[in-house]
Formats: structure tokens, sequence, C-alpha cells
């Protein structure tokens, strides 16, 4: 198996750095060989650069997983959004050989080509084939006794026919990953419907796009769960910041945290929730982290 | 008036050649009865599955840019269709055809510009100093020749171009 180079994307290190802080002290615990990727850009995000302009989409895509490729390394993400950019753009490099030419063109105006020769990975993907849920929770030190909302998103799941990790009817391996941790994952309804940001619905209809995840938030506020865990950070924000927007909007109230999985996993590994970038400034996350403390 | 005729022809051979897979449609619904969106908005995927192909009006849809590509309805669709594939691939032809909206225009300007969707700012900077990262992430915002490289492949591809376009067209269709 090869290494790892890690893609941030745009939301981590842009608006959620604490993800990416998470992200990497639980590499480093987890003894993953991971490395920085130097130069990426925006991956680019599939809903809108994909619906504007199939080869820009490709060939911006190529470039990131050259920047791996010539590292020899994989590509892990922690989006999404990203998974399903680079692991679609890589396999069309793979299986289509017109395509590959067409990328090189451009590519090698930048003295760049791609070969189509490691893999792309997502990390909820990667940490339950390669290491399962019973190794992770051989490293856990704190055990999270709460209960949490899973959140898959849709992109790392879906086009199933693509991805390969099963039906998106009932999947069960990344709530595996959280009750590895110690947590209870409540089932909740609508729990696969989508956060409503992706395909540029958030972007160009901000408020139809919110009146998704009010739906979505509804749902999981009746079951009482203490936070919301997801995969993603583009529904990370939806569900996260999307609080805020619902109640300028119409005023509905939610209080509830929402942490991406390797926030979570930090946690059980035992780092301190600001490093985590588990912000206690933000009145919903103090909940969580108050509940926590007290079980210390 | 020829030639709009004639673009609008080859168009619709376009949206024809992507659509062939729509065919098989026989409008039974569970597209739309599994789309989170048809529930908040008034896209309806099954009229947009059966527009896809036979008319350009699907471009002028407003309900083409209200799916999330959750996928849901192309997972349960019986007869197998790449729905939100061609819906994606409507797209590109509703953008190449002079038609991006405002809002999209300004993430790809962010794109062109800064190599992402969402580049950093002064709030974020301070975030990441806090928790003990760098003030600039390994990306294209601290490698400057590398966000040239990104520059040169989205003007090869003609992106600037087709956004910049998208603007004037749009509004010449809205006059």
């Amino acid at each position: 198996m090869k290494g790892l180079s890690l893609f941030l994307g745009c939301l981590v290190p842009n608006r959620y750095p604490g993800i990416e802080m998470a992200t990497k002290l639980c590499l480093a615990k987890l003894d993953i060989d991971c490395v920085d990727l130097e130069g990426a850009s925006c991956c680019p995000a599939p809903g809108v650069f994909r619906s504007f302009d199939r080869t820009t989409w490709l060939t911006l895509a190529s470039r990131n997983i050259v920047l791996s490729e010539q590292k020899d390394r994989d590509m892990l993400t922690i989006c999404n959004g990203c998974f399903s950019t680079l692991e679609d753009a890589n396999r069309s490099i793979k299986e289509d050989e017109e395509s590959k030419e067409d990328v090189n063109r451009h590519l090698e105006k930048i003295g760049r080509e791609i070969r189509g020769d490691i893999n792309v990975r997502h990390i909820i993907e990667y940490l339950y084939q390669e290491y399962g849920p019973e190794k992770i929770a051989s490293y856990v030190e704190r055990q999270l006794n709460i209960r949490v909302a899973v959140h898959y998103g849709c992109h790392l799941i879906k086009p199933t026919k693509d991805r390969g990790l099963g039906s998106f009817e009932r999947p069960a391996f990344f709530d595996e990953l959280v009750t590895a941790l110690g947590a209870s994952s409540v089932e909740y309804p609508d729990k696969m419907a989508c956060c409503g940001a992706g395909g540029g619905v958030r972007s160009a209809m901000k408020d139809r796009s919110l009146g998704m995840t009010e739906a979505k938030l509804a749902r999981i506020e009746e079951t009482g769960v203490d936070c919301i865990v997801n995969s993603c950070p583009f529904c990370h924000m939806q569900l996260d910041a999307g609080q805020t927007e619902i109640k300028e909007k119409n005023g509905a109230e939610f209080n509830i945290p929402v942490l991406h999985y390797t926030q979570l996993l930090g946690l059980a590994l035992g780092f301190p929730a600001e490093m985590l970038g588990i912000d206690t400034g933000i009145e919903k996350n103090r909940k969580l982290m108050d509940l926590l403390d007290s079980q210390v | 008036m020829d030639d709009k005729n004639a673009t609008g022809k080859d168009t619709l051979d376009k949206l024809t050649e992507v659509s062939t897979d729509a065919l098989k449609c026989m409008q039974c619904g569970i597209c739309s009865s599994s789309c989170p969106s048809g529930r908040h908005t008034s896209l309806n995927i099954r009229k947009l599955v059966k527009m896809a192909g036979k008319t350009t009006d699907i471009l002028d849809s407003a309900e083409l840019w209200m799916c999330t590509t959750c996928y849901n309805c192309q997972e349960r669709c019986p007869r197998g269709i790449d729905i939100v594939e061609i819906l994606l691939d409507i797209r590109a032809i509703s953008a190449h055809n002079g038609r991006i909206l405002p809002e999209h225009k300004e993430v790809c300007a962010m794109l062109i510009e800064h190599g992402h969707a969402v580049p950093i700012n002064e709030e974020n900077k301070m975030k990441r100093t806090g928790i003990g990262l760098e003030e600039l992430p390994e990306t294209v915002h601290k490698y400057k020749d590398e966000l040239e490289e990104v520059k040169v492949l989205l003007s090869s591809c003609g992106f600037e171009e087709l956004v910049m376009q998208a603007g004037i067209s749009g509004k010449e269709d809205s006059a």
C-alpha cells in the first residue's frame, strides 16, 4: 500500500482550519504515513465547475492528482466534494485514454503529465477499510459517552456504482467508526437526506438551500442528540453556519454542535477541544464540551 | 437571427446526444419522490427527465440549478438512467450557451483569481495561527508559481472566456 498525501481543498484550510489540525493530529497518532500536498488548488468543486465545463473541471482535478503522483502517493481527501471530483476524475483518466490525452495536452503547458497510477481515498473510507472499527477503538484514550447523529453526506457513498461502498439506503460503516469511540450513533428519519448545500444550490439559492437544511436539522433535533458528526466540510458548514442563517431567516433556533469526524476522533484520541478547533466560544459547542468534561 | 437559429439547432443536437439515455424513462416518478430538493423547491426532476433532449427550453429552466446532485433519483431509478450525469451535461450546455447565474459567476471569479472557490481571508488566517497552524495552508495560497500553473490551465481550457461571455449573453437573454 502506498503512503498518502493530504489534499486540503478549500473549506478546510480557509474556513474550518480546526478540521485540518484535527486531521493531522489524528493521522500522526494513528501512525498513518501522510505528507502535505504542496501547491494544490480547489479540487475543483463537482457541483458548480463540472456543471460549467467538464474539460476545465477534469484538467484542474488532474493537476491536483499529478502533484500526488509525483510523490508516488495516494491522495487522502477529508471532504465528500473533493472525493467526488478527484475520484471521478481519476477514474476518467484511468479508463478513458481520450480524456487522458486531452488533459495531458493542457498539462503539457505547465510541464506536467498525468499517468493515472495512484488512488484517491476518503478518510472515512480509508479508516474503515485499512484500520476498521476495532483497531480504531484500540487507540481510544477517552471514551466519548455521547449520542451522535451521523451525517454521511451524498458524495461519500453515491453514485454507489462508482464508490463501491455498498447501498446508500442504510449504510453502517461510518456509524461503526463513531461507535468505536464509545459514542452511540442514533438512528433518525431522513438520515441519508442531503444537507441542502450541494450542486451550487447554496451559493445561488441560499433560502431554498436552507429549507432543506432546516428539515434535516428538525429531524435531528427530535432525537435529542449531543452533536452531529459529518465527513464533509461543505455539509459541515451548511449544518453549522446554516443554524445561524436559519435563525436570521425565520427565527427557528437549533443549538446542535457540529463536528467533522476527525474532530470527534481527535477528542477520543485525547487531544483538547481547542487544538481541534471545536471552539468553546461557540455556545452550541460549549454544551458538548461541558458534557464531556462532566464525564472525565 | 439566422445565426441564432443555427446555434439553436446545434444546441438541440447536443442536448439530444447527452440525453439519449433519458428516452428509457417510463415516468414512474420515483426520482421526484426521492428528491430532497423537490420537497423544498419547484424542482420536478421527473419533468426535467421528460424534457431532456427534446427541447432547448430546458436551458432556461431555473429548476436545472436547484439540484444538489445528491444522486437519490439516479440511485433509485428502476430503468438505471444516469439522471444526475445527464443533468450535469445539460447544465454545461446551458453554461456554454451563456447561462451562468450571477452568484455562480462570482464563485468562478474566485477560482480564476485565487485558485480556490472559497479563498482564505484575514479572519481565518488568525483562526489558523490561533490553533498552531501556519497562516497560509500548503496550497496555491502559499505557492504563487503553482497558482500561476492553475491560471495557465484555466486559460488553456478557455474557462475565463466562458465565464466572461456568460455574463454578456446572460444579460441579453433576460432583456
